[in-house]
């Protein structure tokens, strides 16, 4: 049986991270990726904050094939008819490493195994790990079809569905209420005209998140992001809200693309692909346990993903989170010692930067932002304020206080309102 | 645009062997069927009440496995390198 360093599972964010850090030390890294190549299997909305990427690749955009720098970033409630949008674009010159940067997964994560396997480690595609080598409950290797690969440090980074930690005892069976369902295409247009129609040139890029009718007031939202030339447009809903209602997230996504502020912007584009993952959103409440004797889980697969509403920042946690994992491991091997008492490093190590901490701060956020209120009601209201305010019919106007408390009328009372918002206040 | 024409878009490199099988004898006594309204491809489709499921056009998101309430699916991912395969993701 062949013999390594580390393995580790799957060659997204978490993964690469991982492998890159503990091959650049040095060890002797294989990386089992299911899909054709890496990326392959993965799709989000998606943009990350650049810092926490250039601490693992200093420079990356210089090399990295994103599609653009977020410039614009715009958020808007929808109602079936109206949009009411807060349009946020700064010229204030940011460090590059600061911005925002759209990228598809196929090619960012083909890129990022590149980079690990320049550093040295095996990326290998094409293999799907089966199951993992137990042996007097310490994680030996894994097991890949009838082969077996050994090694006293396993990394976990196989995503959301982790059947792998499942298997072995380090989390129960999901429920619906953890899960966010997105759904996504990607709609190809002419790059002038993404540049014509979002009010953008060169690099610059736009990101959209959207509350309202798009999900038809369920928990979630829609997305849409400027790609070079295509867009990506997506819904995220919560899996259990599609349960309970039997409304289905593909045509939630056709209606978006119908609405008419949406129509507009993709008119003529031609759909290039359709897409569906899981998002875990609960955070802590449904982490799992994170290091056993010999093997650590990181990213989604540890469901290390913050979701505040407005962002969902997986990529950075991935990121982070494999990089303290390889730090661990490193630092294990130097002891020889892959007890889970030396591997609790892990958990120390991400206490004391910002992934468990963002976690605990927003630890309310999971539970606040499964207020039915937020997507139907506050949504409905503010545009239909925007309306009263923004239009005339020819009699004196009314205060906006006023016209605030008739368009709450009696679905809810400024009092319901006003502690929802002491509650976002308190999680957001 | 039909759920059916988008995954005629996708890449796929269907295996032979089925990754997901669905016991089909549990679903009668399921109630909500809520593997139908989850999944993104329509995978699961009721033909004169009886749940058929087909995989090739599976995107292997694992809604179906968290939803169905009655432990009826065996989910896997398929082999590896097979299945679906995005071009931009
Ligand atoms: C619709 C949507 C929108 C999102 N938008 C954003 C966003 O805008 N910004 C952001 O930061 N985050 C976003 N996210 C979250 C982000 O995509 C994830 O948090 C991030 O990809 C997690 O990285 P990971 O490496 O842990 O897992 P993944 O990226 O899922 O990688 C796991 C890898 O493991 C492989 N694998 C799984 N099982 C096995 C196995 N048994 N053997 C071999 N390989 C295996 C998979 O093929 C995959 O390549 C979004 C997610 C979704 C679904
Ligand atoms: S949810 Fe499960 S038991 Fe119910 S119909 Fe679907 S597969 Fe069958
Ligand atoms: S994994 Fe997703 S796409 Fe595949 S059958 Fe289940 S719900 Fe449908």
């Amino acid at each position: 049986m062949e013999e390594f360093d580390a393995i580790v599972v799957g060659a997204g964010p978490a993964g690469c991270a991982a492998a890159y850090v503990m091959a650049k030390a040095g060890h002797n890294v294989l990386v089992l990726e299911r899909g054709k190549f890496p990326g392959a299997k993965n799709m989000w909305g998606g943009a990350f904050f650049g810092p926490v990427m250039n601490e693992l690749f200093p420079g990356f955009w210089e090399e990295a094939p994103f599609e653009r720098f977020v410039t614009r970033h715009a958020i808007s409630f929808l109602t079936e008819q109206d949009i009411l949008s807060i349009d946020y674009k700064s010229d204030v010159t940011e460090p590059a490493e600061k911005k925002g940067f759209i990228t598809l997964r196929a090619k960012f994560d083909k890129w990022m195994s590149q980079k690990v396997e320049q550093a040295g480690a095996i990326v290998a595609s094409g293999l799907a790990v089966d199951d993992l080598i137990v042996e007097g409950g310490v994680v030996k290797g894994v097991k890949v079809g009838d082969e077996q690969f050994a090694s006293n440090a396993v990394v976990l980074a196989d995503g959301v569905n982790s059947l792998l930690s499942e298997k072995i005892g380090l989390r129960k069976a999901y429920s619906p209420h953890d899960m966010k369902q997105g759904v996504k295409e990607i709609i190809r247009l002419p790059r002038e005209v993404i540049e014509d129609r979002f009010n953008i040139s060169g690099t610059a890029g736009v990101a959209m998140e959207f509350i309202g009718s798009c999900t038809r007031g369920l928990p979630g939202g829609g997305f849409m992001y400027t790609n070079l030339d295509s867009v990506s447009l997506g819904v995220v809903v919560q899996l259990s809200a599609l349960m309970d209602t039997q409304i289905k997230a593909s045509d939630l996504i056709e209606d978006f693309k119908n609405h008419p502020a949406i129509a507009q912007l993709i008119k003529g584009g031609q759909t290039a692909e359709y897409s569906a993952h899981l998002i875990p959103v609960s955070g802590l409440k449904m982490m799992p346990k994170l290091y056993d004797n010999g093997v650590l889980v990181t990213g989604d697969a540890a469901s290390l993903v913050l979701g505040t509403g407005l962002i969902l920042e997986g990529a950075n946690f991935a990121v982070a989170s494999g990089m303290a994992a390889a730090e661990t491991v490193i630092e294990a091997h130097r002891k020889e010692d892959f007890t889970r008492d030396e591997l609790s490093n892990y958990e120390k190590r991400l206490r004391e930067q910002f992934v468990l901490k963002d976690l605990q701060t927003f630890s309310r956020a999971p539970q606040f932002l499964e207020n039915e209120r937020i997507y139907q009601l506050y949504p409905e209201l503010a545009c239909s304020m925007a309306r009263k305010i923004f239009s005339s019919d020819g009699k004196p106007r009314e205060n906006t206080f006023k016209v605030l408390r008739k368009s709450l009328g009696k679905q809810a009372s400024m009092w319901k309102m006003a502690s929802d918002m002491i509650k976002a206040g308190r999680a957001l | 645009m039909k759920v059916e024409d988008k995954l005629a878009l996708n890449k796929f490199d269907v295996d032979r062997d089925v990754h997901i099988t669905v016991n089909d004898v549990v679903c009668v006594e399921c109630e909500l069927k809520p593997c139908v309204s989850v999944c993104p491809a329509e995978c699961y489709v009721i033909r004169e009440n009886h749940m058929t499921f087909s995989y090739e056009g599976c995107l292997e998101c694992g809604s179906c496995r968290i939803a169905c309430p009655k432990g009826a699916i065996d989910w896997v991912y398929p082999r590896g390198g097979f299945g679906i395969c995005y071009q931009y993701g």
